[in-house]
């Protein structure tokens, strides 16, 4: 994000949206998300000319091409990479990473934990689909075991990835996540724009082609309340309409479900969500669906300073008292002056 | 320019020999004379290919640390025939401070210098009366430093055999020996059969010995040391007036790299990742960052380049470096950089390959994949530098091309050009024409668009943060004048046609003939490093009344323009490289030319005589 040069200027969905014709699936997931983030953008006060996304390959990376802002679609797996670079060169930018599964864990996999640790401001959005789309239909890293795919005929026999927790085993500092077509998506959005550092959203995105409605089990309207959990800063929590809650499970530390009765949910033991809690953060990330519900929203947010930021300090510091004379440099060293007739030292 | 001192220089030199001497200096208390006074006794070395001089005090015993005190012998590996007595050395081994004052004076510029920094302590810098620390006062500029506590290293290396410390650190020597055979690829066995035949009464001594020898030899391969290699490059004695340095290559192609950044008005973005011998252009770099030059050490090759592509996006000069391995890792990269038309700055030091191949060893194969290393037609200009003086042009000529044509650029040196140091005559760099870049900045007449192209067919850099030229760049193929995503057959020939058109028309100075005439019976045609050798050889036969010249290609590609009739003014044309016939390849294919080969792949350089032999072979 950009505090230093950000002319507050009113925007509206409209002003973001391209010229170019959308080209995904009628129906895919994608669209949703690009419209979350064209009606967030105006909300945050983003200004189209600092603005970049820069995305790597696959459905999700065509992205760039549908936002009236700056953006850059390279390669397989190094978005990362590239914002690096960029962001380094010109730290006002407001930068968006744009990756998939596919891209964001398996070929670009060590990007992505690098530009984590290393604490780069911007925000990464990781649709998540469990499926390679564009290729497609391949079985992905996060698929679940025993995918069928033109790959895996006979199902996947490899443990998915996890990516929120990916994310925090790196280092993050903001993991956040979201679903495509959740009300709720802009407000994660926000809150990631609004963290100084890396901010890591795993967003799950509904594949209609090749892994259609995988994520139905706890996205899908009917039920929700009792499969989804919100996270919000400060607040116990609580699901299914506050008749269950997560507390800790004081013995085996872990996390486990409780029930919730006559609203006193203290003393159930239901835990108040700190943002800034990195052990339950961890703890999480890890909650198995199914078990558990869904954890949504923030689950962990606490800045520390930005790689960006200590580069450009040391940089300075290094340069303080110095003067930028090449020729001098050149000549620093021992020199030697040849005159007329031979060396001289 | 450079060219033009070495043709003065090489006609007051003596032919060039083949060997290089290294000078063991320490304590006469050291034990070093023990050691060569045996090497030279030895008759089982006798014959063998190499010689020793002794050079010790007058003094049994004089005072440890003291500069009278100090006693050396030298080594002369490689042909008999050079007088090694008078010669002076390539490499100085300097096992204390006295050592160091008392034989730098002799050793050649560009040198190399091995200090056991173990032995640098106040104490003994006081004794050689040295009022501050050589090691790290710069007092050593003119030759290459290289500090170990070898004493630590070697008692490390023997403490398996329970030696007392003073016998212990008599082993130093033999482990600094072992470095060095590593250094010049020379055989441990002679020594090794040597020292269990001197030591066969104390064979607790032998082992640590044998040990101490393996273990100098293992630092070294394992450090990927390379050590400078057999003297032939062509030793621009400065006899043109003027201020002199010594350079090495990575720090011409550091220096030049900052030098074009400043000429085109732009503050430099280096990524790189930890290579050999690359990995001394990061070093560089990283401590200028007054310069405005911002170095980011990454995750990987590819994270490297790709960070470099993203800061120039984003208005600064991107340059990127590594070897052989590292170079293939960033093609996908390149050919982005390419599709995209932004400007680029690749180096690849080249190593003996393919795959991990030779580290510390150099080679030219990289050419190939230079010219045609990556995926679709994806043209990229590549430059290659001779020596490292001419690594500092090539460097700021690799920035003018990038930045004024929108296009990444490679820029070849070699193993032997990196580590190489040369005396530099320093440029005076308001010599040098600035060619500042103008971002677009505003919206030209007619409306914008990303890949409109000027008279050179650059497209406009524009940066992020520009209002009203917001606008998108990619991989996939651009649509003609818009860049919108454009899969249309007629717009991928025109597309692809407009790159190459590019990158053809990329104005280059006209190829010279470094030594020799225009036309005749033979040209010998070198690029990069075999310039010393092939230089040195052609002058020997032309000074026999050989009709054979020398020309010397910087631009691998595109090539000068002249090129063509040039080469079709000799009678025949010789290809000396270090690798299977590369260059030779694509002028055959651009110039049907019958260009012939001579190909050496041993990661060693050439030889002069092998360059005249293959004169006289050529010549019939």
């Amino acid at each position: 994000m950009n505090e230093m040069t950000t002319i507050a200027r009113t925007t509206t969905l409209k002003d973001w949206e391209t010229d170019q014709e959308v080209r995904w699936c009628p129906g895919c997931g994608d669209y949703a998300i690009l419209k979350a983030v064209q009606r967030t953008l105006p909300d945050i006060g983003a200004v189209p000319e600092n603005t970049v996304f820069v995305s790597g390959i696959g459905c999700s990376s065509r992205f760039p091409y549908y936002m009236e802002s700056y953006g850059f679609h390279t390669i397989h797996g190094r978005a990362p990479a590239f914002a690096t670079g960029l962001k380094l060169a010109n730290p006002e930018l407001d930068v968006w990473i744009v990756t998939g599964d596919g891209d964001g864990l398996s070929i670009g996999g060590n990007h992505t934990m690098h530009l984590i640790r290393r604490n780069l401001d911007c925000q990464i959005m990781l649709f998540n689909n469990e499926i390679y789309g564009l290729t497609k239909g391949q079985y992905s890293p996060t698929s679940r075991v025993g995918t069928t795919s033109p790959s895996t005929p006979y199902g996947s026999v490899d443990r998915p990835a996890q990516p929120a927790a990916f994310a925090l085993g790196a280092g993050a500092r903001f993991v956040a996540r979201g679903f495509d077509v959740s009300k709720e998506l802009p407000n994660v959005l926000k809150a990631a724009h609004a963290h100084k550092g890396a901010a890591f959203i795993e967003i799950f995105q509904n594949c209609i082609v090749y892994n259609k409605d995988v994520f139905e089990d706890f996205a899908a309207p009917k039920g929700a309340e009792d499969r989804q959990l919100w996270l919000k800063q400060g607040e116990p929590m609580l699901f299914a309409k506050g008749m269950k809650g997560i507390a800790l499970d004081n013995q085996a530390l872990t996390l486990k479900v409780v029930d919730v009765v006559d609203g006193d949910w203290q003393a159930a033991g239901v835990i108040v969500h700190d943002v800034t809690n990195r052990s339950v953060a961890h703890m999480l990330v890890e909650m198995r669906f199914g078990e558990f519900p869904m954890a949504l929203g923030v689950l962990y947010d606490d800045p520390r300073p930005t790689f960006e930021a200590d580069v450009w300090r040391q940089n300075k510091a290094a340069s303080e008292g110095k003067t930028a004379d090449l020729q001098s440099l050149l000549k620093k060293g021992q020199t030697w002056t040849v005159a007329e007739g031979g060396p001289e030292l | 320019m450079a060219t033009a001192v070495a043709d003065e220089a090489g006609k007051r030199q003596s032919p060039l020999s083949d060997a290089v001497v290294v000078r063991f200096a320490g304590d006469s208390g050291d034990g070093m004379q023990l050691t060569g006074g045996q090497f030279t006794l030895s008759s089982a070395l006798a014959g063998n290919d190499f010689a020793t001089f002794p050079d010790f005090p007058a003094e049994i015993r004089a005072p440890q640390g003291t500069l009278f005190g100090v006693s050396a012998f030298q080594i002369n590996f490689g042909s008999s025939s050079i007088d090694t007595a008078g010669d002076a050395p390539d490499v100085l081994v300097a096992m204390n401070p006295a050592a160091l004052k008392t034989n730098v004076g002799n050793l050649k510029i560009g040198g190399l210098i091995i200090a056991d920094e173990g032995e640098f302590n106040d104490r003994n810098l006081a004794k050689a009366k040295y009022e501050s620390n050589p090691l790290d006062d710069g007092s050593l500029a003119k030759w290459q430093l290289l500090k170990l506590n070898i004493s630590q290293l070697t008692m490390d290396a023997v403490k398996p055999f329970g030696l007392g410390n003073k016998e212990a650190l008599r082993c130093k020597n033999m482990w600094t020996l072992g470095l060095a055979l590593w250094m010049f690829d020379r055989d441990r066995q002679p020594l090794i059969d040597w020292l269990n035949a001197k030591f066969a009464k104390a064979p607790e001594l032998a082992a640590a010995n044998v040990a101490a020898l393996n273990a100098g030899h293992a630092y070294g391969e394992t450090a990927e040391l390379a050590g400078p290699l057999k003297q032939h490059h062509v030793d621009p004695a400065p006899v043109a007036p003027g201020l002199y340095r010594t350079l090495t290559g990575a720090e011409g192609i550091a220096l030049g790299l900052v030098a074009g950044a400043q000429l085109a008005e732009l503050p430099m973005f280096f990524g790189g990742y930890p290579i050999t011998p690359a990995s001394a252009i990061l070093h560089h770099l990283s401590r200028l960052k007054e310069y405005d030059v911002t170095t980011f050490q990454a995750e990987d090759e590819i994270a490297a380049i790709c960070s470099a592509i993203g800061a120039s996006y984003g208005g600064s000069l991107g340059v990127t470096s590594s070897s052989g391995p590292g170079i293939a890792l960033k093609g996908e990269a390149m050919g982005l950089a390419i599709m995209t038309e932004l400007p680029l700055v690749i180096v690849n030091s080249q190593r003996g390959g393919p795959s991990t191949g030779l580290p510390t060893k150099t080679e030219q194969s990289d050419l190939y994949q230079a010219v045609y290393g990556r995926n679709g037609d994806a043209p990229m200009p590549v430059i290659a530098a001779r020596s490292p003086g001419d690594a500092f042009e090539c460097a700021i000529e690799a920035c003018r091309i990038a930045v004024q044509y929108m296009t990444p650029v490679m820029l070849l040196t070699d193993g032997y050009i990196a580590n190489a140091a040369e005396p530099w005559a320093v440029p005076d760099l308001t010599a040098y024409e600035a060619f500042p870049v103008e971002f677009l900045t505003e919206v030209p007449e007619g409306g914008f668009k990303p890949y409109s192209r000027d008279e050179k067919l650059a497209r406009p850099w524009v940066k992020p943060g520009t209002p009203n030229l917001l606008h998108r760049i990619g991989g996939i193929e651009k649509e003609v004048d818009t860049g919108h995503l454009n899969y249309a057959p007629a717009n991928h020939q025109a597309m692809t046609d407009l790159r190459k058109a590019k990158i053809d028309g990329i104005k280059v100075a006209d190829q010279i003939v470094e030594l020799g005439a225009e036309g005749g019976k033979l040209a010998v045609v070198g690029w990069g490093s075999t310039f010393g050798p092939i230089h040195q050889a052609v002058r020997r036969k032309r000074a026999e009344g050989v009709d054979v010249s020398h020309i010397h290609i910087r631009h691998i590609w595109p090539l000068p323009a002249n090129l063509s009739a040039l080469l079709k003014s000799y009678d025949k044309v010789i290809v000396p490289e270090m690798n299977t016939g590369q260059l030779k390849t694509v002028l055959r294919d651009q110039y049907l030319v019958d260009a012939k080969p001579v190909n050496k792949v041993s990661g060693q350089p050439f030889t002069i005589a092998e360059i005249e032999s293959a004169i006289e072979e050529a010549l019939g």
